[in-house]
């Protein structure tokens, strides 16, 4: 087991670099200059050299490409153009946000999406089925930005002014103006109602895919001699499902998670565009905008490792759960 | 009356209103879609006969949709008429892979309303001079005309700057449409070679391609678009381009996984036998057997395509205004959510059925194309 876990992990550290790599090549071999962000009448052009010389950007690429592989192992990611901050610290503040934000849409989408695969191969090509699965296609066909907007039209701007529901969702941002002088009760309920709109447009189009998913592998293992088995030996069928069908079945969707990732964080970008939610996603959009080139470069390259991390985590997972699958 | 004629066949009527005599005949699906299409083409030549008659001198886009029109009055007639015109049974021989996939493919209902629909999508795309009520860049009055609710004149309502909405979703269509087919063909070119070299040739070559494949893969896709778009002019050429060149890791994993298998089987023993060299063996006799997984991931690659344009245009890095993009519509309503909700709603809905009826046309082609899946 320790050494499977050794090799996982030694086998994922070639794409880290190799991530960083693109993203460091991608970002300096194309045109633009990060100092054309200061630039104005009011700043002589020795002092643009001068910035430049300051930031490095007069050596040559591989010098720079030196510098900042070592620093960046070394856990120093270098100072923002922008916010002349360093960026360790930034995503230090950020990337929770963005774990939030992710981790409540991805435990949403698993939990929604396996429950409506589970009822439609329960009922497999009866009425259930068939509408859930022109449900779960619609989803699934949807871009998330704009389901984000016609949940906030509904259930935030609708709810609130057109029609006085007694609940609705706030539609930006984290936490409430008046947050800090709230009760810790109170904080964690503006929290989570704050949390509902972004991590349910993120979740539902995530959701529909995982159903779709579980729906034909609870089939294919529903066909299985030892689920006729359990029916004979005078099981009840909702103990036949739960525990020997759904175990089964949801050996393959554990992999789903891995694959999942980046699709998440793509949506994340706009997600938190609409919702105001200071993530990574909206952190990395606004310093490519502004080309200030450490915090994209750190941004992409946390991203990476996110997602590898959780390939990591769901390979693990699989041969922990799958008695097939051996370690060596 | 010869043997073989059948009966029930009224060529006359095929010539009068195509698709009509195949639908008598109990063809719904094939006889009604004809006789729509045929509707859908008349109709557009007695209300727009103006436009239709004054399209040659009205500039390129004009003169597409004219052609369009013609050429796909021509094919449904033609169509329509051969098919009342045939005495002979349908020929029962030589059934290959690709006819027992067409059956296999026109059993699934649902599918086919999928491929129904995206052909209806294109055309409606390729008509749209004729098709739009306003142009969709012409501001209307802005004292007047700016921001109605859909009404019998503007029947998705008019936005900010007092234009068309529902004019605009239908010009919208057209780059989201061919967005979507020239980056998926860019895509599967690349992703085919690659993973076809990859397979066949196998050893360090395969190693450095799949391991730069999983780091692409394993980078959220939207984020490695902005970046180059936004160090670049982002021009229309720019993000087809670069949607292509980042959707193609998806196919070249499943040509190498296809290419894996057919390596050991008897037709590649024999070409390499016979001396042929790789890249005959790859393109001539590799790659078609590769073919039908890789129609499949197109077809569901152009939704997913279609969702990331329009996200680009969305953030304001895909297309520019004032060309009108369902992506860029979505974003211009979320100045006025509330006040003005057909602004986003309309575009938005327009893509998710463009997506939905690709996404259902892909499910049944790899249904019908997979041996596997076949049943019956």
């Amino acid at each position: 087991m320790t050494r499977f876990l050794l090799r996982r992990i030694l086998g994922a550290i070639p794409l880290v670099l190799g991530i960083a790599t693109i993203v460091f090549f991608v970002l300096n071999l194309a045109p633009g200059d990060p100092v054309s962000f200061f630039t104005s009448p009011a700043v002589t052009p020795e002092v643009l050299e001068q910035m430049r010389r300051n930031l490095g950007l007069d050596q040559p690429v591989h010098v720079r490409y030196w510098r900042w592989m070592t620093s960046m192992l070394q856990g120093d990611f270098g100072v923002s153009f922008a916010r002349n901050q360093p960026v360790r610290e930034i995503i230090a503040d950020i990337l929770p946000n963005t774990l939030i934000l992710s981790v409540a849409a991805m435990f949403l989408a698993f939990v929604g999406g396996v429950v409506v695969g589970v009822l439609q191969a329960i009922r497999q090509n009866r009425f259930v089925d068939s509408a859930l699965s022109v449900i779960a296609l619609f989803f699934y066909s949807m871009p998330s930005f704009w389901l984000a907007l016609m949940l906030i039209l509904i259930f935030s701007l609708g709810a609130r002014n057109l029609w006085g529901w007694p609940i609705w969702f706030p539609a930006s941002g984290m936490t409430s103006v008046d947050y800090p002088f709230m009760s810790p009760g109170a904080q964690l309920r503006d929290r989570v109602m704050h949390l509902v709109l972004p991590s349910f447009s993120l979740a539902l189009v995530l959701a529909a895919g995982i159903a779709r998913y579980t729906r034909g592998s609870m089939l294919e293992v529903i066909r299985q001699d030892y689920i006729r088995t359990a029916r004979a030996k005078g099981l009840s069928e909702r103990r036949v499902v739960l525990k020997h069908a759904l175990r089964n079945a949801l050996i393959p969707v554990i992999t789903l998670f891995g694959l999942s990732l980046p699709f998440l964080f793509s949506g994340a970008v706009l997600i938190e565009t609409v919702f105001a939610w200071p993530g990574m996603g909206r952190l990395v959009y606004g310093a490519i905008t502004q080309r200030d080139y450490p915090v994209v470069m750190a941004g992409a390259f946390m991203f990476g490792v996110i997602v590898i991390l959780g390939n990591l985590l769901a390979d693990i997972l699989y041969s922990f759960v799958d008695p097939r699958i051996r370690y060596d | 009356m010869p043997p073989g004629v059948r009966p029930t066949d009224r060529p006359v009527l095929a010539v009068l209103v195509p698709g009509l005599p195949q639908l008598l005949r109990g063809r719904i699906a094939s006889g009604g879609f004809a006789l729509l299409l045929w509707i859908f083409f008349v109709v557009v030549v007695v209300v727009r006969w103006d436009r239709v008659s004054g399209a040659i001198a009205a500039g390129f886009d004009h003169q597409v949709a004219l052609a369009t029109l013609i050429l796909g009055m021509a094919l449904v007639w033609g169509w329509s008429l051969r098919d009342a015109l045939r005495t002979e049974p349908e020929p029962r021989v030589g059934r290959s892979q690709w006819t027992l996939a067409t059956r296999a493919f026109r059993k699934n209902r649902v599918a086919v309303l999928g491929l129904m629909a995206v052909t209806l999508f294109y055309l409606t795309a390729l008509l749209t001079p004729f098709l739009a009520p306003f142009d969709p860049t012409q501001q209307g009055s802005l004292v007047a005309e700016r921001m109605l609710p859909p009404s019998g004149e503007h029947l998705m309502g008019t936005d900010q700057f007092a234009r068309d909405v529902l004019s605009r979703v239908l010009y919208g269509a057209r780059v989201s449409l061919s967005i979507g087919f020239v980056a998926a063909g860019i895509a599967i070119t690349i992703g085919t070679l690659l993973g076809a070299i990859s397979g066949f040739v196998g050893g360090k070559v395969d190693d450095m391609i799949m391991r730069f494949v999983d780091m692409v893969i394993s980078f959220p896709r939207l984020v490695l678009l902005i970046t180059i778009i936004a160090l670049f002019e982002p021009s229309i050429f720019l993000i087809i381009t670069v949607l292509g060149l980042t959707q193609w890791p998806q196919s070249t994993r499943i040509v190498r996984g296809e290419v894996l298998s057919l390596r050991e089987r008897e037709f590649v023993q024999a070409g390499k036998a016979l001396g042929y060299s790789a890249p005959r063996m790859i393109l001539r006799h590799v790659i078609p057997n590769t073919l039908a997984p890789v129609i499949v991931a197109a077809t569901l690659g152009i939704g997913d395509t279609i969702v990331l344009e329009a996200g680009l245009s969305f953030l304001g890095l895909g297309i520019q205004p004032p060309t009108p993009s369902w992506g860029t519509m979505v974003a211009d309503g979320r100045a006025d959510l509330l006040g003005g909700w057909w602004m986003s709603t309309f575009p938005g809905l327009a893509i998710v059925f463009v997506v939905l009826s690709f996404n259902l046309a892909g499910d049944g082609l790899r249904d019908a194309l997979d041996p596997r899946l076949r049943s019956g």
